[in-house]
């Protein structure tokens, strides 16, 4: 009896339960409900060639963007003990640079005015930037850093439309859209492989730097840390700029995907997915320790929730109603004030099993 | 010499210094936009109502702002409830015929309902607020959807008669170019809006809950030993911005007179960013509500000269109100900093 309540209790402690039971009930509601939500064809794509079509697939493809936002906010949560709110702004801002260095000041673009990868470079150099500005804000001004990232979410997509001069620039170029949807031949979605080796990269980094460790200690409490000989002004300025690097990439996904932007509307809402990706990986939304396979877990459950509402014909304006209702269960479960009801609660119960054990001691 | 003139003069408080910055800052705008722009129609008392009758729901969500950010919390939801109330309204009153009075009671209550979750969530199960009204702002940005996806327009007879109610205002106005003497106007908005600024204000400054409001975001530990239920003013002050919400919505509402789902979209923000413009400190304890009303003002003063001047392109707007929000965010800071020397 013991044993299983042990057992039981170091399953539900682990730090990827609540993750892989979310996803988990997502993927059972799916089986009950739709089965056709695990079909897998090929089909002929317009161009010709020979793609894997099917909701998994698509799950796995349009949480590409979500898995970086994720990875950068899983850090900035965990070092800065607050969300940046402003990524939906800044990937609009990172979008606009991007369409800006290859379209100029054209609407209708049949020929690339600079090569894709000084794009992207820019268009990276473009979210550190916007990084940089929020860390400044968090790090050196003290400010909370939703309030600090409050201010490039109000700004971001002007700031997106200035760059572009009000432009909404149609990019005419196959190769261009490769990226962000099938390159020839290959028959899945590049982003996911974008997607694979963000991932890759993250988990290296985690392993043979400091990074998670610095991040971490400055979350859990900045001046042990800084007495400790750590920088927190420095290790906030990292995650921020990191962030901008993952905002940079998401945008670029994003463009090459429609080929074109529109600055008001690109991934409008995305901030809240993002969040929500690292509240649901079992990460604390209030800093400290994180867990990175989490919050990727995270990201896909959300996007599979996004899939799931979208056949059951919700419309998509109404689908953060649902996301809603669901962040505040999450953050509901993990109030201290709930856990420690709930502890005693527990508590009680055990009690009652190991009574005599007590008794005895 | 006598005692007074060795009394040291004590410095300003925080609230007085930043409550003279905003109003001096809104002077100087309005001076200046007179001066240089009075052709375009600065010099018209009109355009100053105009700014109150195209603002006063704004003025009564960022006072409500006002109140949850004395009392150290926030609340991003406000634009989302607005947006809510306007579609559940104008559905009420098209397609389920129901009256003027029904809908005041809906937005009333609907913006309550939100208050109370908000601050049952921060207050007693001690969740940042901001994850809270971050949610709050999403579910009722989404529902909004689910109620009703097109956009409709208000054409209730009730409601339009009490929506074009003008109160003139009397001796003021301009001459047209014949001679003729337009009298300046303002709407039923105006009228509560201002009455729910004198009310709060008062509230704030000589009730026990207002007292309360600074003290708990100030400094909630010393609160508490003060004897002040900590809790329970955090829960009312987010069921009294919950109201103003809700009231903010209604006005909204009677100025627009339609509903959709990309209604009021950004509106917390500009509330927001208005009430610390207005000299509220988001860290807590420090605000004041006649700020708040001047900082409405200036964003309003800003939108105006923006568009007066024509200048290249919309996103001008946003971009001088994220810098001026900037601005007022760092000098805060560096208000708190010093302080803590």
């Amino acid at each position: 009896m013991a044993d299983i309540v042990s057992i039981i209790r170091k399953i539900t402690k682990h730090h990827l339960f609540v993750p892989i039971i979310c996803l988990f009930l997502v993927i059972l509601f799916n089986l009950i409900d739709n089965p056709q939500f695990f079909r897998l064809e090929m089909r002929t794509s317009s161009a010709g060639y020979p793609t894997l079509f099917g909701s998994i697939i698509s799950v796995l493809n349009n949480g590409t963007e979500l898995v970086f936002l994720a990875i950068g906010m899983t850090l900035v949560t965990a070092a800065s003990g607050g969300q940046d709110i402003s990524v939906g702004s800044t990937i609009a801002i990172a979008g606009c640079v991007i369409m800006r260095v290859l379209c100029g000041t054209e609407t209708q673009v049949y020929e690339l005015h600079n090569l894709v990868i000084v794009a992207v470079v820019l268009g990276c150099l473009a979210g550190m930037l916007a990084g940089a500005f929020n860390g400044i804000l968090v790090s050196v001004f003290r400010i909370q850093p939703m309030v600090a990232t409050l201010i490039l979410f109000t700004a971001g997509r002007s700031i997106g439309s200035m760059v572009l001069g009000g432009n909404k620039p149609m990019v005419h170029v196959d190769a261009f859209s490769y990226w962000g949807n099938f390159i020839p031949g290959i028959p899945i979605p590049t982003p996911i492989f974008f997607a694979l080796a963000g991932v890759i990269v993250i988990f290296l980094v985690l392993k043979f730097t400091n990074l998670a460790l610095y991040a971490q200690s400055v979350g859990i409490n900045e001046n042990a840390s800084r007495l400790n000989g750590l920088n927190p002004r420095s290790v906030k300025m990292m995650t921020y700029i990191i962030m901008g690097v993952c905002v940079g990439i998401a945008a670029f996904l994003q463009v090459s995907r429609q080929s074109s932007i529109n600055p008001i509307t690109i991934t409008k809402n995305i901030e809240m997915d993002a969040i929500l990706a690292v509240a649901l990986g079992g990460n604390a939304l209030s800093g400290g320790k994180f867990s990175m396979a989490g919050s990727v877990i995270g990201a896909y459950t959300i996007q599979a929730l996004s899939t799931t509402l979208s056949t059951h014909n919700v419309p998509s304006e109404g689908v953060p109603a649902y996301k809603a209702i669901i962040i505040i269960l999450i953050v509901i479960v993990q109030a201290p004030v709930v856990k420690e009801f709930f502890g005693k609660f527990w508590g009680n119960l055990t009690k009652k099993s190991s009574g005599t054990i007590r008794k005895v001691a | 010499m006598s005692r007074n003139g060795l009394r040291k003069r004590e410095p300003p408080t925080d609230t007085a210094f930043l409550l003279t910055i905003t109003i001096c800052m809104f002077m100087a705008m309005y001076i200046l936009a007179v001066i240089f722009l009075g052709d375009k129609g600065f010099s018209k008392p009109q355009t100053f109502f105009n700014l109150l009758n195209e603002y006063a729901a704004l003025i009564v969500l960022s006072c409500g702002l006002s109140v949850v950010m004395i009392s150290g919390g926030i609340d991003i939801s406000v634009g989302g409830v607005t947006a809510l109330i306007c579609m559940t309204c104008v559905v009420y009153l098209e397609d389920a015929g129901g009256g003027f009075l029904g809908a005041v009671l809906i937005s009333l209550g609907i913006g309550l309902a939100f208050g109370v979750v908000h601050g049952f969530l921060v207050a007693y199960l001690k969740i940042q607020p901001f994850i809270v009204t971050l949610a709050g702002m999403f579910f009722a940005r989404g529902a909004t959807a689910l109620v009703n996806l097109d956009q409709v327009q208000a054409k209730n007879a009730a409601f339009t008669a009490v929506s074009r109610v003008r109160i003139l205002i009397p001796g003021v106005g301009s001459f047209t170019k014949r001679g003729v003497f337009v009298p300046a106007y303002i709407e039923i908005g105006v009228i509560v809006a201002l009455l729910i600024v004198i009310l709060l204000f008062l509230m704030l400054k000589y009730t026990k809950f207002g007292r309360g409001l600074y003290a708990v975001g100030g400094n909630a530990q010393s609160a508490l030993m003060l004897g002040i239920n900590v809790s329970r003013t955090k829960f009312f002050a987010y069921v009294l911005t919950g109201l103003l919400a809700g009231v903010g919505g209604m006005l909204y509402f009677l100025h627009t007179g339609s509903g959709s789902v990309v209604q009021a979209s950004g509106l917390e923000m500009d509330a927001i960013a208005s009430s610390i413009i207005g000299g509220t400190l988001l860290s807590g304890g420090v605000g004041n509500i006649i700020g708040t009303l001047f900082g409405v003002l200036i964003r309003g003063t800003i939108y105006t000269i923006v568009t007066a001047i024509g200048a290249q392109g919309p996103w001008w707007t946003g971009i001088t109100i994220s810098a001026l929000l900037c601005f007022f965010i760092v000098l805060q800071s560096v208000i708190t900093s010093r302080k803590k020397r």
